[in-house]
């Protein structure tokens, strides 16, 4: 019994751990359907959204001024030079795998990019592109 | 013996030398994280603690970026940061913002770069120590392992 507790427990912690992108975007997309009724989330929206160009900021106008064109391929931070990973889930394996990292990122570059808090359903369509693309 | 007792006081010396610059191994995981997301994750060394403490004071406009953490990740980072300070004498002044690459120790360091390497869009800045020195994350910024990106000199 006390065995099949422990399981228990022990199979509650990994799920509350074990985040996916399919998790991350449905926390976004539940968020987004909470203010829109019947969103769903869309690759092609998302991808709308990290080709725009925003021009708020001289040295980064787009998401593509760090991560390049393809999310598919190793970026380089614009002001600093230094390598960034691939966005895209298909050659990085990391990506959205921490809801509290991806929350952070959205906070940070969102506000510096596009020049305002991102919305859930942004967000949601962002992460199902990411995962998406090939 | 005599020879091994040479190797390991050969090993203690060397960390001492200004070209190795390993990360301590008790860094916390939140400068890793914080610090080194958008550059380098710079050795603490490489600025005196007073500059430390007034680039964690600035973090709201941080050259241009806000880059603020939280007040616990804060003072974790900053306490880390001036416990393993560099020598204010050796490193000399680093300017408002503090910059490392305004050291009078950095600028002597890197005085044969030319304006035009600095520019090439693989270094694209000073900030990006791994475009030549390619064993920085191992805390090396040893001359004999200085590759310069093709083509530059």
């Amino acid at each position: 019994m006390r065995t099949i507790a422990t399981l228990g427990l022990l199979l509650i912690s990994i799920a509350a751990q074990a985040e996916t992108p399919q998790q991350i975007r449905q926390i976004y997309a539940t968020e987004a359907a909470a203010q829109q009724a019947g969103f769903t989330p869309s690759a092609k929206r998302g991808e709308t959204l990290f080709r725009q160009r925003f021009a708020l900021n001289d040295k980064m106008p787009a998401c593509t001024s760090c991560h390049t064109d393809s999310p598919l391929n190793i970026g380089q931070h614009a002001v600093t030079g230094k390598s960034v990973k691939p966005l895209a889930v298909a050659t990085n394996a990391e990506r959205f795998a921490d809801a509290a990292k991806v929350e952070k990122w959205f906070g940070r570059n969102c506000k510096e990019v596009v020049g305002r808090a991102c919305t859930p359903a942004e967000k949601a369509d962002f992460v199902t592109y990411m995962s998406e693309v090939r | 013996m005599k020879r091994l007792a040479l190797i390991a006081l050969l090993g203690c010396a060397l960390p001492a030398f200004a070209d190795r610059m390993p990360l301590p191994a008790n860094t916390p995981a939140s400068f890793k994280n914080e610090c080194g997301s958008c550059h380098f994750a710079y050795p603490p060394a490489l600025l005196a603690a007073k500059d430390w403490q007034r680039t964690m004071a600035g973090l709201k406009d941080h050259f241009g970026t806000e880059a603020t953490v939280d007040a616990k990740t804060g003072l974790e980072i900053a306490a880390f940061l001036e416990r393993n300070a560099g020598n204010p004498d050796k490193l000399g002044t680093a300017g408002e913002p503090p910059r490392i690459t305004q050291t009078a120790r950095f600028v002597r360091k890197h005085r044969e770069v030319s304006a035009k390497t600095w520019r090439d869009p693989r270094i694209k800045s000073a900030a990006n120590c791994e475009a030549c020195h390619r064993g920085a994350a191992n805390g090396s910024f040893s001359e004999h392992e200085i590759t310069m990106p093709s083509g530059l000199r």
